[in-house]
């Protein structure tokens, strides 16, 4: 660790604080992370302009497919995506995983995602964060379950969509519900604060903090089911700090254009004409499932408590 | 493209905080300010903009967001936020921001860049990476210098020409300078590894973030000196 040379006056070098934690996320605002799954996929997207890359050892769209037991990342793997990239690498575990979260904290990864995407490894409880130095980022389907995870000590908020789909229609549904939630919170009275904590099943203390301030106190992406520009901006629009991209980019039929587009519009998401431009001649979009098509046991955004 | 405003409204009501795009303006500290107020540019391609946004008005500047190159019209200075300084570079290049703004860095406009905003404003990087440089500041940076995310810290240190004792700032995945090119490259704060504050005529950078702690005086030491 390093000392501010000659400077008594100095306080020692503090690692592992919120401050650093949330700061980190801060500084990934307007940027696109993308599911990686080879170091190959993770130069792709660092060259598309990914502000980070998420290693799992299968996209959602073949965790579907192939179903059984997703658990995190071959460390075999991850160093060779961390050997690959300059830009920040995340990783998923298991929800309550916490030894997958001490064997990702150990190999360098900067960020932990906390993920409904693979199998829960608890029904019950969610990893405690604040035991970690690295970061962790947790999914959250409304301002309850966000908040629920901040007080686990996640600093940085996903929606949770439907991962894997290609189809954003519960990304928009978890969006506006935190959005709809933070602009209830503000207009209620100090005692009414105690009922939603109750009705948010939330700690109290955050739930004020919220409306004091109308906003949550952590940096809100969007993920689940992003698949074209459009997704990605229309997500900015309705007040995400940046997207994640999981299966979209590549089981498309042209990663590298697809991933680079998507970044564009999420820099330019209020401007039509710049979506409209990085939308053309993308070739196929991933195929998408509609989500009625689903049974309940295969949604992954009822995963979490 | 949206207007690029050039200051947060001077109060915002609370049903209103939460903004498009992912802009969550409820904790800005409401200013009123007058019109000659310093006007800043904070480059908008990616990154935190809105923290520094939120400094620069409280130390009674102006804001405006910059994501193209008629947006450096009549600004007296501009900010380099923290960010990825790879995605930003890429994004200046992509956007034919890169010439014009290095055209106008070199002439003279004054910036501030911190994290991501040194490396961007560094003249070199020691690494053999592939990312745009703006190029203008005659020093040598290293990316990433004290290690992943785990090493990154909270700490205070000495800036010279900051009164008031040490200032609180954090270093997250920061670079540091590990060589000094030009002669009239000064350094106003090192640790072990090297500088983390440097100066060179106009351009000001940061190895660390001094808008994330809301320790001010950096940004305000800084507005200070602008349009003068």
């Amino acid at each position: 660790m390093n000392t501010p040379a000659g400077d008594p006056a100095a306080t020692a070098p503090a690692t592992g604080t919120t401050r650093v934690k949330r700061g980190m996320a801060d500084m990934l605002k307007g940027g696109v992370i993308m599911d990686v799954v080879t170091p190959e996929q993770a130069v792709i997207a660092e060259e598309a302009g990914a502000v980070a890359v998420m290693a799992l050892e299968r996209v959602p769209a073949d965790i579907r497919r192939d179903g059984g037991v997703a658990r995190m990342s071959d460390p075999d793997m991850v160093d060779g995506i961390i050997d690959a990239v300059s830009i920040p690498v995340m990783a998923k575990v298991r929800i309550g995983h916490f030894v997958e979260a001490q064997v990702i904290q150990s190999l360098g990864v900067d960020y932990v995602d906390e993920s409904e995407v693979l199998t829960p490894a608890d029904e019950a409880h969610h990893i405690d964060k604040w035991q970690f130095d690295v970061p962790f980022v947790c999914g959250a389907t409304g301002i309850g379950e966000a908040l629920r995870r901040l007080g686990e000590g996640a600093a940085m908020i996903r929606s949770k969509g439907e991962a894997g789909t290609g189809n954003v229609v519960e990304a928009t549904r978890h969006m506006r519900s935190i959005a709809g939630s933070i602009r209830r919170l503000s207009t209620m009275d100090t005692a009414e604060l105690y009922a939603a904590a109750k009705e948010f099943r939330a700690p109290v203390d955050l739930v004020r903090e919220v409306a004091e301030t109308g906003r949550l106190p952590v940096v809100l992406f969007t993920a689940g089911g992003i698949a074209t520009p459009a997704d990605a901006a229309m997500m900015m629009q309705l007040g995400a700090d940046g997207v994640f991209v999981g299966s979209g980019i590549f089981k498309s039929g042209n990663p590298e254009e697809r991933a680079r587009a998507i970044v564009e519009a999420t820099t330019n998401y209020d401007d039509p004409s710049v979506i409209a431009k990085v939308s053309r001649g993308l070739g196929e979009a991933m195929v998408g499932i509609n989500l009625d098509d689903l049974d309940a046991s295969e949604r992954y955004a009822s995963r979490g408590w | 493209m949206s207007d690029p405003a050039t200051s947060l409204p001077a109060t915002r009501p609370r049903h209103a905080a939460w903004v498009p795009g992912g802009r969550l303006d409820g904790v800005a500290t409401p200013v009123n300010l007058p019109d000659d107020a310093p006007l800043v540019g904070v480059l908008a391609l990616q990154g935190d903009v809105h923290e520094h946004e939120v400094v620069l008005n409280r130390v009674g500047a102006r804001v405006r967001r910059v994501r193209r190159a008629e947006h450096l019209d009549g600004l007296d200075g501009i900010v380099v936020p923290g960010g990825e300084s790879t995605t930003i570079g890429k994004m200046l290049r992509r956007f034919d921001l890169l010439d014009d703004l290095a055209a106008r860095l070199a002439g003279g406009l004054p910036a501030l860049g911190t994290c991501a905003g040194m490396i961007l404003l560094s003249r070199e990087l020691d690494q053999d990476f592939d990312q745009p440089l703006l190029g203008v500041l005659g020093v040598r940076t290293r990316r990433n210098a004290f290690g992943r995310q785990v090493d990154s810290f909270d700490t205070s240190l000495d800036v010279a020409g900051i009164d008031g004792g040490p200032v609180d700032v954090s270093f997250i995945r920061a670079p540091v300078v590990v060589e000094v090119l030009d002669d009239d490259v000064e350094v106003l704060a090192a640790v072990d590894l090297g500088p983390v504050v440097v100066r060179q005529r106009n351009l000001l950078a940061t190895s660390f973030h001094p808008e994330v702690t809301g320790d001010d005086r950096l940004h305000a030491g800084w507005v200070a000196t602008l349009g003068s």
